[in-house]
């Protein structure tokens, strides 16, 4: 007979078709029928039950296993794809060779980090070449990984092609580069700082879902404030980094005040509770609070530092803030059931 | 090579949980905790990374049909063997982004442990809740349909084991037709809630381990309406371009209409 707990024998001696029989011929001896079986002394807790709640109010859905280094990483993506954009309209538009200088290191910088903290999130970091096994377009995390793969070598591209002609290595060969890796840079950090949105949005975690065309936008417009901010933190109060940081705390209070009006069920993580609590607190820092500092205080530094700092505050810890809410969101049952229903709350 | 399917019978299973033990011995899934739910006899709650088969314990203030249980309340204990759903449009499946998540020549969806790096994304893509990681190992498991089994031309362990042939092992056409008849058998012989548990109208497109079950979905903890939630691709993505071109050109009229600092 085979020893119980015995886990230690490489192949398990349970393994058999012999075995599989012996469950058979255990089961159908001493099974007895359902009905009649314990009924009285059950049926206090059943008449409890509602029919069709759910099951014991157990959580249909899993719980993301995300951890701080993929909210950390939403947001330095946003930053670092942003900032792309920016040192290509700089570029464009003769804006400060500075700006631009400090712009591309961030998407560099950026392009640095990040790869390191998914690799440090996944459960198996040593496989994390596997991402690049395949492209598969209908998998966001997917096209993220190979973009941000893009991204990384058109940053590296711009800066070093910049850093070459700030050095006096002048030939239009160098401008070429630099336009091309600015170009490219810009192109893929849209999609860096987008593709998180879609990623969240395309799960079976209603919360997410239901704001499918909300995160995109709301992830890319954080990205844009966090990295106008950083820029001004760096100390370049032009205005156009102004008008940034405007227009992304105008965006992002109007995107916190929809989510308060629609008053939905299914945001009630977005809310309520800690989650809620916490997701509110974000919101206000990266959109009523750093709206009105720059609108009131804008004109001194110290108000523009002041906006920036709480607009990459909220920024930063708004990206946690989904992550706990898709927590909460995957653990309730009924919100999931009324959502599929039709039911309304 | 015919696509294979499993047809689960709530009014089939005794609750003998032949089933979870032959899945773990025979797939070497490890333990993953003796704790004592408190409801009915249900101590593992929901499929998980080391759980394929659950077998469910559902107490209900209803009548059983026709039968009368010995109790002046009416009452049924319901029984139900969960699995992996397979689905024909796997949200596991296309969100993995390592291609390790495969469709088998069976049709069924198999995770090959060799090439999962814990990624996680699988885990939320799947609306019905199945797949998930494994804490100490990194890697995400579920229910392989017994792969080796079944090429092996062998029945999976679980329907091998099941007593009641509650868990059906077949061709999918030959066994959504068995599901519909012994629905209307059922309904024949006065179970009116019967009904077959396939979300075939959804864009999960049908799966391949369907059930027949008494009552609602909801009750089953199945989602009466699920997605693949490739479905909201579109949505996001034109948002997000959309949101990129403006982000673009509101950036470049930063620069372009304000002067230098």
């Amino acid at each position: 007979m085979a020893q119980p707990g015995n886990m230690d024998s490489t192949r398990h001696p349970k393994a058999t078709e012999e075995r599989l029989d012996e469950i058979r011929r255990e089961a159908g001896a001493s099974a007895e029928p359902a009905l009649g079986a314990g009924a009285t002394s059950h049926t206090e807790r059943a008449a409890k039950t509602d029919a069709a709640a759910s099951y014991y109010n157990l959580p249909v859905l899993k719980e993301p296993t995300w951890t701080w280094e993929v909210s950390l990483y939403f947001f330095l993506g946003g930053v670092a794809g942003v900032s792309s954009s920016i040192a290509l309209a700089a570029q464009l538009f003769h804006g400060d060779p500075a700006l631009i200088r400090i712009a591309l290191w961030m998407a560099l910088a950026g392009a640095a980090i990040c790869p390191v903290l998914l690799i440090s999130d996944l459960g198996r970091p040593s496989r994390f070449l596997n991402m690049l096994r395949v492209f598969k377009i209908q998998s966001a995390m997917s096209v993220g990984a190979w973009t941000l793969v893009a991204f990384s070598g058109c940053a590296f591209l711009a800066v070093l092609a910049n850093e070459l002609l700030l050095r006096g290595f002048s030939s239009p060969i160098f401008v070429a580069m630099r336009w091309t890796g600015e170009i490219s840079a810009a192109a893929t950090g849209l999609i860096l700082a987008s593709y998180t949105g879609v990623l969240v949005g395309a799960t079976a975690i209603p919360v997410w879902s239901e704001n499918h065309t909300l995160l995109p936008t709301h992830f890319l417009t954080s990205g844009l404030g966090s990295a106008a901010g950083i820029l001004e933190l760096f100390g370049f109060f032009t205005p156009a980094t102004q008008i940034l940081g405007l227009l992304s705390a105008g965006i992002e209070t109007f995107i916190g005040g929809s989510i308060e009006i629609r008053n939905r069920a299914v945001d009630a993580p977005l809310r309520h509770g800690k989650s809620g609590w916490f997701m509110r607190l974000a919101g206000t820092l990266e959109g009523p609070v750093a709206l009105i500092l720059r609108v009131a205080w804008g004109s001194s530094p110290a108000g523009r530092y002041a906006a920036a700092v709480c607009f990459i505050v909220g920024a930063l810890a708004s990206r946690f803030a989904w992550i706990w809410a898709g927590r909460v969101s995957a653990r309730d049952p009924h919100t999931l059931f009324h959502l599929q229903t039709g039911k309304s709350n | 090579m015919s696509l294979t399917a499993f047809l689960t019978d709530t009014t089939l299973c005794i609750g003998c949980k032949a089933c979870e033990v032959a899945c773990k011995e025979w797939n070497e899934v490890p333990d993953d905790g003796m704790i004592w739910s408190g409801l009915s006899y249900d101590n593992t709650k929901a499929l998980g990374s080391s759980t394929w088969r659950h077998v469910m314990f559902l107490e209900q203030p209803v009548a059983a049909g026709p039968q009368l249980a010995d109790t002046q309340d009416p009452f049924r204990w319901l029984f139900l063997s969960d699995v992996c759903k397979h689905c024909a449009n796997a949200g596991c499946l296309e969100a993995c982004p390592t291609g390790s998540i495969v469709r088998t020549e069976f049709g069924s969806v198999f995770v090959q442990p060799d090439i999962c790096n814990g990624c996680g994304y699988c885990i939320v893509t799947c609306p019905f809740g199945v797949v998930d990681r494994r804490p100490d190992d990194g890697r995400v498991f579920k229910c392989t349909f017994c792969y080796d089994r079944q090429r092996a031309g062998l029945v999976p362990a679980c329907a091998k084991a099941c007593p009641t042939e509650s868990i059906r092992f077949g061709d999918l056409d030959a066994l959504r037709d068995r599901a519909q008849s012994r629905v209307e058998e059922l309904r024949h012989r006065g179970f009116q809630d019967a009904n077959i548990y396939d979300p075939t109208n959804s864009s999960v497109g049908g799966v391949h381990a369907f059930f027949v079950i008494l009552g609602q979905p909801e009750a089953y903890n199945f989602p009466p309406a699920p997605e693949v939630p490739t479905v909201y691709l579109r949505g996001a993505w034109t948002s997000a371009l959309i949101s990129a071109a403006i982000l673009f050109a509101a950036v470049c009229a930063a620069f372009a209409f304000s002067p230098l600092r």
